[in-house]
């Protein structure tokens, strides 16, 4: 039996959704609540007594804003690197045919595959074996290696897509390479880029595994928060910093989310 | 007089497969020409090479008497309707019309002048604010038009443009490019795979076979005296007729082709077999509205008539005398 959009779903039905809503959901909204709580020692529900003064807290510890301006840095960094080079790649294998194309593509794709301890003991061992000295540039490089797919898988999907035969027609009516992609290939694949993009910095951003092993003595923002988790002090500290993390990537993220439907929409009515 | 598009000797081959091989062609400066082929048959590849999208791996290709190997598909004077129109989804309609004259930097007011001017051409004034999207697929085919002319190309080339159209509307824009390409006088190349659309539209045409052109005629020419076996059983159907059975009639031993609508099907029973006649049997008829397309088996050779509407059929499987013109039966040139 199919049910027409008038017809309301059964009560059964209704109620197993709002649990598996409220079962993903209500953990989050706890976080919420701690940040509040009076008790700085441990998670105690419910809380004694409600106060806005981790908020102050948070503010003022140093500790706080150096690792999450290092997680912003390396998010940035390696997003701007996966987006260059996930686009030239996918660019690459959906354009022309060359001998290893589907090597190449199975090599790119790999280091999202595979679990992020391995790619952290191979970095780690690369590094030392190299003499390479841990830095900020050695976390941007284990990030990059599984932002870089993130951006290529959602710039292959576009690429597929997109009819070749409109990079001929550019050419045909008089524009260059250069002119070619500034004009048409980048407007197509933007909103592919840009989905990409934010997904690859949110991954990069709350990345744990692969920067335990390339990071050194350096805190990022999910490091410092494992480290603050064992802490006995100032518990809520913790939660006011996931807090305001959340609720300002919300805001791109529904941006993101807008943009690229409206775009979708586009590619698709264009067939 | 020097020729709008010449090959001298041009061969494109992928590896071992010879997609366009040791062709010459010459086609004048106004000309409506055709390309006819069956696909695979390298009448595409030889409009990409014209484009520029492909360089040929041997001989040489000039337009207007330019060589043009080597220079990109962006310098040279030619433009493209692309068989699915690769119109541009994120530009509205006077934005891809306009395309080709601002990537050469024309100022914004000057180019949407002249976009909105290809759009009249094209009977779609007002469009320009549109997305491709919102097309239908005649509408789309005749933005790629406007967008392919609004460069003032000296040649334009057509690949299958009529091809994704209805039957219908395909028939209104065969006679719209014929009228377009008069008024303009600009070389028009036009690819197809439809004999009908060739012949009707085309000055000349080229027929293509395996990579070759196997004829370069007008439509009469090529209609009237294919000089081979697949140039008659291509372009419409004619009956082709082995040496022996040409012999009889013509004193020459060489294959020869017979238009069906040049056999007359007369009733065995009413005498007309005065020894000129072929004796046959009516396998089937397949009527068409405006002619009746009968099917005949001629003691093994298999053989096709067009009788006009109204005229009195045999029954199916009857016994009939076939009668032609001697001079309708054509003698090819492809050797017995």
């Amino acid at each position: 039996m199919r049910s027409d959009g008038s017809q309301s779903a059964p009560l059964g039905l209704k109620i197993a959704a709002t649990c598996g809503l409220l079962f993903l959901h209500l953990p989050i909204l706890l976080i919420f609540v701690y940040a509040f709580t009076t008790e700085e020692k441990s998670f105690v529900w419910p809380p004694p007594g409600l106060t806005t003064q981790w908020f102050a807290v948070t503010w003022n510890r140093p500790d706080v804003w150096q690792a999450l301006s290092l997680s912003v840095r390396v998010a940035a960094i390696s997003t701007a690197i996966a987006l260059v080079l996930g686009t030239l790649c996918s660019a690459a294998v959906s354009r022309t045919k060359f001998f290893g194309r589907e090597t190449i593509s199975l090599l790119v794709i790999l280091p999202i595959a595979l679990p992020g301890i391995i790619t952290g003991i191979a970095l780690r061992s690369a590094f030392s074996l190299a003499d390479i000295p841990f830095s900020f540039w050695t976390i941007v490089l284990g990030h990059a290696t599984f932002c870089v797919v993130v951006v290529y898988n959602n710039a292959v999907a576009r690429f597929r897509r997109t009819s070749g035969s409109m990079i001929e027609a550019s050419m045909d009516l008089g524009a260059d390479g250069f002119q070619t992609f500034r004009h048409v290939v980048l407007p197509n694949i933007a909103t592919a880029l840009l989905a990409g993009g934010m997904l690859a910095f949110a991954l990069s951003f709350d990345e744990v595994i692969v920067t335990t092993f390339t990071a050194g003595q350096q805190q990022t923002l999910p490091i410092w928060m494992l480290e603050e988790l064992i802490r006995p002090r100032q518990r809520p500290v913790t939660n006011v910093v996931a807090m305001v993390v959340m609720l300002v990537t919300l805001l791109p993220i529904l941006a993101a989310y807008y943009l690229t439907r409206d775009g979708d929409q586009i590619a698709g009515s264009g067939k | 007089m020097t020729s709008a598009v010449s090959f001298q000797k041009a061969s494109r081959h992928f590896g071992s497969v010879r997609a366009v091989d040791a062709v010459d062609l010459d086609i004048a400066p106004g000309e409506f020409f055709a390309m006819l082929g069956p696909s695979g048959s390298g009448k595409t590849t030889c409009l990409r090479l014209i484009a520029g999208f492909e360089q040929p791996t041997s001989g040489s290709i000039s337009i207007f008497g330019e060589r043009a190997e080597g220079v990109p598909p962006y310098r040279r004077n030619v433009n493209t309707v692309f068989q699915d129109y690769a119109l541009f989804p994120h530009l509205n309609v006077l934005d891809n019309v306009a395309y080709g004259l601002m990537v050469k930097g024309v100022g914004k007011a000057e180019r949407h002048k002249a976009a909105e001017e290809a759009l009249s051409l094209v009977r779609l004034p007002g469009y320009g604010a549109r997305r491709p999207g919102q097309l239908s697929g005649g509408q789309r085919q005749r933005v790629a038009l406007a967008r392919a002319l609004v460069n003032q190309p000296k040649v334009l080339l057509l690949d299958e443009p009529l091809g994704a159209l209805d039957l219908k509307l395909r028939e209104n824009m065969q006679e719209e490019l014929k009228s377009l390409q008069k008024a303009l006088g600009i070389t028009f190349v036009f690819v197809t795979h439809d004999q009908g659309e060739a012949l009707s539209m085309a000055d000349r045409v080229a027929v293509f076979n395996d990579g070759k052109i196997m004829q370069i005629g007008t439509p009469e020419d090529i209609y009237q005296r294919p000089k081979t076996r697949f140039v008659a059983d291509f372009v419409g159907s004619s009956n082709v007729l082995p040496p022996d059975f040409v012999q009889r009639y013509s004193g020459q031993h060489r294959w020869g082709s017979l238009r069906p609508e040049s056999i007359r099907v007369g009733r065995a029973a009413s005498g007309v077999t005065s020894g000129e006649g072929v004796s046959a049997r009516l396998v089937s008829t397949n009527y068409l509205g405006a002619t009746t397309k009968l099917a005949l088996d001629a003691d093994g050779l298999r053989l096709h008539a067009i009788a006009p509407a109204g005229t009195a059929l045999p029954a199916e499987g009857e016994a009939v005398v076939l009668t032609f013109n001697r001079e309708h039966l054509h003698l090819m040139d492809e050797p017995a």
